[in-house]
């Protein structure tokens, strides 16, 4: 359902990035990037309450005319973020929680590989293959 | 019997292999019968009750030749095969059963070479793996043995499993690039742990050699590489007594309680049948017991180092290490399973009872600057607490008594008030101490102690003033819009109002000037500005009190006037009168 799929390192630099309509990638990079303002916005809003307190799902993090983004952290601030289309009316909040927790899950299992670095580029096979699902679903 | 029948008719390819191999379990057994020739006489009552159930050694081997789904059927096969041999002629069992299969004709004399060199050689025939096709993906005995020893070289318990750093150094060494390295590593983590237990790390190794050889890496895992059919395969050398050290740890998750049962039983079986077959080949065919006997000599004393210390250990060590390499396989695999379910019902967990909290409430932009500066005056209002309720009940009644003088007094000053500038000469004195006055307020506000002392002659001279002088235009006026700047600064300020109401009284001009030493207001002290307060009180009733003189004064004016106006009416009159 997702239109583009970016996980973003604690240093706001990007780990992955992939989006369905290859030819206006530079667009979509630029609203996660602009994306991250929000995040941090949200986390810093949730204030010095503990990390355990604070919801991982960010929900919608700003809409645009044609796209919705949301937000998801994980408890070692790094940021997932998907750009899903607003057309997609019948998305609904659950589905979207349920795909950051695949994509949580898959980051994990990408982690659990001791040849991955931490920090670089994320180029796991499975990974790419659990994205592509959730993004083929679009179309 | 009709078992044995069964069990040779199922077995019938592998038979050869029974028929060669059959003699060296045998011997095994036997041997361990020498080990128990105490226990002969108590067993040889129990050994018929538990022949048919003891396995003898060469199972696994025989196992080899058989798909995995016929595992636990194989045991009793072979067992109940083995059975027979020392109550029958194995002999004649060998030989129809030889001739049965070719291919497995020059794996016999390999296997017992291999058996006698290292029983931790499995081989693996392909009749075994006929349901898979996967070749290059297959492992060889061969390259078993190695990936366990290499395992065992950096985890020497094959039970437990080897961490990712360590095995990550070691494949390193492989050459192979780190992109490659981490993709097998993909691939052969199935439970995605970071750790590598035996089976994985032989697919790994596996893949890795097949790589070096130039194979290109699969998409997915082969299915001859996953754990479950590499662990699957580990649990025929397991009942094996001299295989037990090396694939311990290999007993997989579904039918290791069966192989634990099956091996406890066949360890305390094994004890009972090894004096039995002896015995039964002692008693049956002297023959076939000086053959098996002189094989067992050679190869006794190559087993004997290693099976005899191994069959004591093993038998007691394997349902412990295969029960902990159970526990031990669940735990990463439920550490990773739980994890993701934890994370997952800790996601959900978090969703339920902390729902998300509107961040558009919190959302800066949904606040506004007003409301930031609305909040931010609203502090020091709530500091000096006590101020904003006075200074707001004084400006009620002046307002309401500055109407009714209004009312009375402005539209008769609007008439009067060049009149009176002009013609009075009293109220010129009056403004300029008025503007002493004025100069008083302002000193006032910058010297709060002083303030008290001058609202005092203020006082004082306002009643004498008034009494002499006509009201002064200015205090009308200037009372009622002191009082609108008193309420409008008010909501925003509370010091500015404070300060600004000793203004109200001089008037709106000196509202201006009093805006400057309002900042030095606001910065002084709660007591200064409680200083303030009495003044400012003070101030308003003189107010009060100067507004009433001026009405009075202004009617007094009235009257002055009309009587002015009579007095020239007679003049005028009277003039004609004398013009004459």
């Amino acid at each position: 359902m997702a239109v583009c799929v970016a996980v973003i390192a604690k240093e706001n630099y990007p780990l992955y990035i992939r989006s369905i309509p290859t030819e206006n990638e530079l667009k979509f990079h630029y609203m996660v990037h602009t994306s991250l303002d929000v995040v941090d916005e949200k986390i810093s809003a949730m204030g010095k309450a503990l990390v355990d307190q604070r919801e991982l799902y960010l929900g919608l993090l700003y809409p645009t005319e044609d796209y919705k983004v949301y937000g998801y952290v994980t408890n070692s601030k790094v940021k997932f973020v998907m750009v899903v289309d607003s057309s997609n009316t019948a998305l609904r909040d659950n589905e979207i929680r349920s795909m950051f927790r695949k994509l949580h899950n898959s980051y994990t299992d990408v982690m659990c590989n001791p040849f991955y670095n931490p920090g670089d580029h994320i180029q796991s096979r499975a990974f790419d293959s659990m994205v592509t699902s959730m993004m083929i679903q679009v179309c | 019997m009709m078992s044995k029948t069964d069990a040779d008719i199922r077995f019938g390819n592998p038979a050869e292999l029974h028929g060669a191999k059959v003699q060296i379990p045998y011997l095994i057994t036997e041997k361990n019968t020498f080990k128990r020739m105490d226990d002969e006489d108590k067993q040889e009552t129990q050994s018929p009750t538990m022949s048919p159930l003891a396995s003898p050694p060469s199972s696994p081997p025989h196992y080899q030749r058989v798909p995995l789904s016929h595992g636990y059927s194989k045991l009793r096969s072979s067992t109940e095969q083995m059975h027979p041999a020392p109550y029958e002629a194995r002999q004649p069992l060998v030989q129809p059963e030889g001739p049965s299969s070719g291919a497995p004709g020059a794996k016999p004399p390999r296997h017992q070479a291999s058996l006698i060199r290292s029983f931790s050689v499995e081989r693996e025939p392909h009749d075994n793996n006929s349901n898979y096709p996967d070749e290059p993906w297959r492992i060889t005995e061969e390259q078993r043995e190695y990936y366990v020893n290499q395992f065992r070289s950096l985890q020497p318990d094959p039970s437990s499993f080897i961490s990712g750093s360590v095995a990550k150094n070691f494949f390193t060494k492989s050459k192979l690039s780190i992109p490659e390295l981490s993709y097998i590593w993909e691939l052969s983590d199935a439970d995605c742990d970071g750790a590598l237990t035996l089976p994985e790390f032989c697919a790994a190794f596996h893949l890795i050699v097949a790589r070096k050889n130039g194979y290109p890496l699969p998409e997915g895992l082969p299915p001859t590489l996953q754990p479950e059919y590499l662990q699957a395969a580990f649990p025929k050398p397991k009942r094996e007594c001299t295989l037990f050290d090396s694939y311990s740890e290999s007993m997989p998750a579904n039918q290791q309680p069966r192989d634990l049962n099956r091996m406890e039983k066949l360890s305390i079986k094994d004890m009972a049948d090894f004096p039995v077959p002896a015995q039964d080949v002692t008693s049956d065919d002297k023959q076939e017991q000086n053959k098996t006997r002189l094989e067992q000599n050679k190869i006794r004393l190559a087993l004997k180092s290693t099976a005899d210390e191994a069959l004591p250990k093993d038998m007691s060590e394997d349902p412990a290490t295969s029960k902990d390499s159970n526990s031990l396989k669940a735990r990463p695999r439920s550490r990773s399973y739980s994890s993701t379910s934890i994370e997952e019902a800790m996601k959900r967990g978090e969703d339920p009872p902390t729902p998300p909290p509107r961040p558009q409430k919190t959302h800066s932009r949904a606040s506004s600057l007003d409301l930031n500066k609305v909040f931010q005056p609203s502090v020091p209002a709530t500091k000096s607490g006590l101020l904003p309720p006075p200074p707001a009940l004084p400006p009620r009644p002046c307002p309401s008594q500055m109407r009714k003088l209004k009312h009375t007094g402005l539209s008769k000053s609007a008439k009067i008030s060049h009149h009176n500038v002009n013609s009075e000469c009293s109220a010129q004195p009056k403004p300029p101490t008025q503007l002493p006055n004025f100069g008083d307020f302002r000193l006032q506000k910058q010297s709060e102690q002083a303030s008290e002392a001058e609202i005092h002659p203020q006082l004082n001279r306002a009643p004498s003033q008034a009494a002499d002088s006509s009201p002064t235009k200015k205090d009308i006026p200037y009372s009622q819009p002191p009082s609108k700047p008193i309420r409008r600064k008010l909501r925003p300020e509370n010091p500015a109002p404070e300060s600004q109401e000793p203004s109200s009284t001089v008037g709106g001009a000196a509202s201006a000037v009093t805006g400057k030493p309002h900042t030095a207001v606001q910065k002084q002290s709660s007591k200064q500005k409680k200083a303030i307060q009495t003044a400012i009180r003070k101030n308003k009733e003189a107010n009060a009190v100067l507004a009433r003189l001026n009405s009075e004064l202004q009617q007094q004016l009235k009257e002055v006037h009309q009587e002015r106006i009579a007095l020239e009416n007679q003049l005028e009159q009277l003039r004609p009168v004398t013009v004459l």
